[in-house]
């Protein structure tokens, strides 16, 4: 078996083993989450004998291990369980929240990540010249704010002094793609303007990391051109930590967008998460952590087998 | 014939820690005519390479070329713009670096990264250069050169890659290349198949050539012209024969004669051996490094232990000093077996027999002074404390050479010598009497290289101490040793006292090394390749596995 095979057999066997760590981790955070699911239900007419009765109805009296187990034997099955809050089928809850996060996500990425590199190899390539430190310069500043900052920023920029956007991210089930377009392209605008900066400034390193090498000096002694140096030498051997950054910020736009939903009121599986924890809906808090938790194990498995692909030392071993 | 490559009055500067520009060449000339080869010579930090690459009009980053001028061809380098000195590099000019293992490009297959510079030149198109390129191939005598190139730069030996960088810089046809340090990291049987290959290359080629290097044996062999450079100034410039025969100038004096340094045996003692290592087999893992290995090293004597990198020599040492305990066999000191382990020896075993690496720099802790480092087995083995130790570790230094003020000093403030130097004062310490010294000189300057094997000889008349001298040189062998014992492979392939090892009938292995190991005088290349039929030579690199099919 060529050797590259059985290491991404071994990745995805230890991506499996995280998930299932993480399963229990989250298990463990939902039991010690303070308060109680039939309090928080019941309210003001919380009597023990009505707590008592509904902790039965949802099961809750049974002993954790066992639970734990439906629980895991339910999402072997594609089954997340009931919401404790309005007792429709978690899928349900999450499957359209889930969609329009994705959908955010790609879109934010498809013009972030070509942009960011290209402009990281375009700062490497005119290195220590006005359009390197202009770049620099520009990414720090926008490092540095903060995403609600900046998603006000644009809404007062865009929404109310020129009105060319709407101000709110309202999707619904069924919208044409080019109304889906317009009506994130603020929230996209605000997610790329602060990944951009990020993986530009990890490929800028990663590139000028690999231009120390003493290959492309041998490069630049053949007298070949400098974007052509930086493409063809350096860049196809600084893959592996652009990818990664890449990866990093992909399970961000994923995973860590939820102050962005709330300035658009963007319906996001972020928001669902903190609505299901602020009602104690267990079983909504649950799947949506193992959602996030497998969105950064795939991605970061991803990210480990484009790292080995681009190995030349295991693609073609001696 | 006409003046190829004229440098005047080059100065060249580089920037400081401080922030200001320093000069690290100052006022060199060259002049070199077409199909003429000149030597470079100088010790590290001389400025061999800068001068090379300013041939090319390059600078590393942090160097300009400051002043003077580089004339190709009669044109001007120096100042000339970026565009016009791309289309002279890699065109008119090509370089062969120190290190191919580096210098090749890891992504891309070795015959397109050969063939990039001529067809990105447009000088000849793609299938032109990929025939060119295989023609170098085999020229270079690298094995199947058709499907040669398909391979990537980690797919091939050592030797076979510094050559193909010879392919590399030849195939765009240039009036010069500049070889700096070509055979440097490679093994001395590889060396001199290099060596040979680029003689080779050069002289049906109608180019001229700079060879940069700090073995003058190694670049009579090749060059017209000798220029000798020390702390970035010509010191000396002739024609080969000249230079070895009158040098006129005390550094090239002290650089001729450095390899005729030679230790008379002595006898072997009647009394038992100190030291013995009786049917070792060691491995890492379930790789077998060494089989059935034995050595026997008597009080106050020499046994140089020889071989190519992957012989198991450093794995010898490991197993002597417990670091790797061996699978079979023992270590025996003064008749009595030792612990496999250190973690298992007393402290007084291990006191007797003590250690000093190859790389001087690696092996001294940076954040303390060589106080604490000398002190710190004085402390440990014999409990001696505050001024004591203070009075000791100066005594120490002054057995090693150095002055009593750098036991204040930080390893980083030493040169690679001096390091090498509290290394030993370090393992002298210890009161020892077994030193093992692993390829100490190895990664020094051959002057600084001499003056610590001077040393080392002068402490073993001064204290008895018995040397495991582990090297792949066999000049320094000659120099030191009573002893030799030739590894390959993990096996002990010949040994006994030097004379009968350096004397013929050889094993077939030390024979190879034995003339490998290049002499002083313009012919040895060409004797040496003529007495083995050119033929017999190894073609296929400097794996162990392969040179030990040879001759």
């Amino acid at each position: 078996m060529h050797p590259i095979v059985a290491l991404i057999a071994r990745r995805l066997a230890l991506g499996v083993l995280s998930l299932w760590a993480v399963s229990l981790l989250i298990f463990a955070g939902t039991e010690i989450l303070p308060g109680d699911v039939a309090e928080a239900m019941l309210g003001q007419s919380a009597t023990p004998e009505a707590v008592a009765a509904i902790r039965r109805e949802l099961g809750l009296d049974r002993p954790a291990w066992e639970r734990y187990l439906d629980w895991l034997a339910g999402m072997l099955r594609g089954d997340l369980g009931t919401s404790y809050a309005n007792r429709m089928p978690v899928v349900a809850l999450v499957g359209d929240r889930l969609a329009n996060t994705l959908f955010l996500a790609s879109v934010a990425a498809a013009v972030a990540v070509p942009l960011a590199i290209l402009l990281g190899i375009v700062a490497v390539r005119w290195r220590e010249t006005p359009v390197d430190r202009l770049l620099s310069a520009m990414t720090l500043s926008a490092i540095s704010m903060p995403e609600f900052f900046v998603g006000y920023a644009l809404i007062f920029l865009f929404a109310v002094t020129w009105p060319l956007a709407s101000p709110i991210a309202a999707v619904h089930p069924g919208m044409a793609l080019p109304d889906r377009l317009a009506a994130v392209a603020l929230p996209v605008v605000t997610l790329a303007f602060v990944t951009v900066a990020h993986m530009m400034r990890m490929t800028r390193a990663a590139i000028l990391n690999v231009m120390e090498s003493p290959y492309i000096e041998t490069a630049e002694l053949k007298g070949l051109a400098r974007t052509r140096i930086v493409l063809r030498h350096a860049l196809p051997n600084a893959l592996s930590p652009i990818i990664n950054v890449v990866v990093i910020n992909l399970a961000y736009l994923v995973v860590g967008v939820v102050v962005v939903e709330v300035v658009f009121v963007y319906p996001g599986l972020g928001q669902l998460m903190v609505d299901a924890v602020a009602k104690r809906d267990v079983p909504l808090v649950q799947a949506c952590g193992m959602i996030f938790a497998a969105t950064y194990v795939l991605l970061n498995l991803t990210a480990d087998v484009l790292a080995i692909l681009t190995n030349p030392r295991l693609r073609h071993p001696r | 014939m006409s003046l190829l490559l004229e440098i005047r009055d080059l100065h060249v500067e580089a920037l400081g820690e401080d922030g200001r520009w320093h000069e690290i060449v100052g006022g060199v000339s060259v002049t070199l005519e077409r199909s003429r080869v000149l030597g470079l010579i100088g010790e590290s930090g001389a400025g061999k390479s800068t001068l090379g690459l300013a041939a090319l009009g390059y600078a590393r980053r942090g160097v300009r070329l400051a002043r003077g001028s580089i004339r190709l061809d009669g044109e001007e380098l120096l100042g000339a713009p970026y565009e016009r000195l791309r289309e002279i590099r890699g065109r008119r000019v090509t370089y062969v670096a120190q290190s191919a293992a580096a210098a090749f490009n890891p992504a891309f297959r070795i015959e397109d990264q050969c063939i990039e510079a001529a067809v990105a030149h447009g000088l000849m198109d793609e299938a032109e250069a990929r025939a060119e390129a295989r023609r170098l191939f085999a020229k270079l005598r690298l094995p199947d050169p058709e499907t040669f190139g398909r391979r990537y730069p980690h797919q091939v030996s050592g030797g076979q890659l510094q050559r193909a960088m010879t392919v590399m810089a030849l195939v765009p046809r240039p009036d010069l290349v500049v070889f700096d340090e070509p055979t440097t990291a490679l093994d001395v049987t590889t060396q001199i198949e290099v060596l040979a290959a680029i003689k080779t290359a050069i002289e049906g080629e109608d180019l001229a050539a700079i060879y940069i290097t700090h073995d003058l044996a190694l670049v009579v062999q090749i060059a017209h012209r000798i220029l000798v450079l020390k702390d970035g100034r010509a010191v000396e410039e002739g024609e080969t024969s000249e230079i070895l025969e009158r040098p006129r100038q005390p550094y090239t004096r002290a650089l001729v004669h450095l390899r005729r340094r030679f230790r008379p045996e002595r006898p072997r003692p009647a009394e038992p051996p100190l030291l013995e290592v009786r049917g070792v087999e060691a491995a890492y893992g379930a790789v077998r490094v060494l089989e059935d290995v034995d050595l026997a090293l008597w009080r106050g004597r020499t046994v140089a232990v020889v071989g190519e990198s992957g012989s198991g020599k450093t794995t010898l040492a490991r197993v002597v000093t417990g670091l790797l305990p061996p699978r079979r066999g023992e270590v025996r000191l003064d008749g009595r077996p030792l612990q496999p382990s250190y973690r298992r020896r007393s402290r007084d075993d291990l006191r007797r027999i003590q250690l000093v690496y190859q790389m001087p720099d690696v092996a001294l802790n940076p954040r303390q002074t060589v106080e604490e480092i000398v002190g710190r087995p004085l402390t440990f083995y014999f409990d001696v404390r505050g001024t004591a130790r203070r009075r000791r570790v100066e005594e120490l230094l002054d057995a090693v050479e150095l002055p009593a003020s750098f036991a204040d000093r930080y390893p980083a403030e030493l040169s690679g010598g001096q390091k090498q130097r509290v290394a030993i004062a370090r393992a002298l310490a210890a009161e020892p009497e077994v030193m093992i010294c692993d390829e100490v000189t190895s990664a020094l300057d051959v002057q600084v290289a001499d003056a610590v094997l001077a040393l080392l000889l002068e402490l073993q008349a001064r204290t008895g101490i018995a040397y495991l001298y582990i090297t792949h040189d066999l000049a320094t062998v000659k120099a030191i040793a009573d002893e030799i014992v030739v590894m390959l492979r993990g096996r002990v392939v010949e040994s006994g006292p030097k004379s009968e090892v350096l004397a013929p009938p050889h094993h077939p292995y030390t024979e190879l090394l034995l003339s490998s190991v290049p002499e002083m005088e313009t012919g040895w290349l060409d004797r040496i390749l003529r007495r083995r039929g050119h033929r017999a030579a190894p073609v296929a690199g400097n794996a162990p596995a392969e040179a030990g099919r040879m001759p």
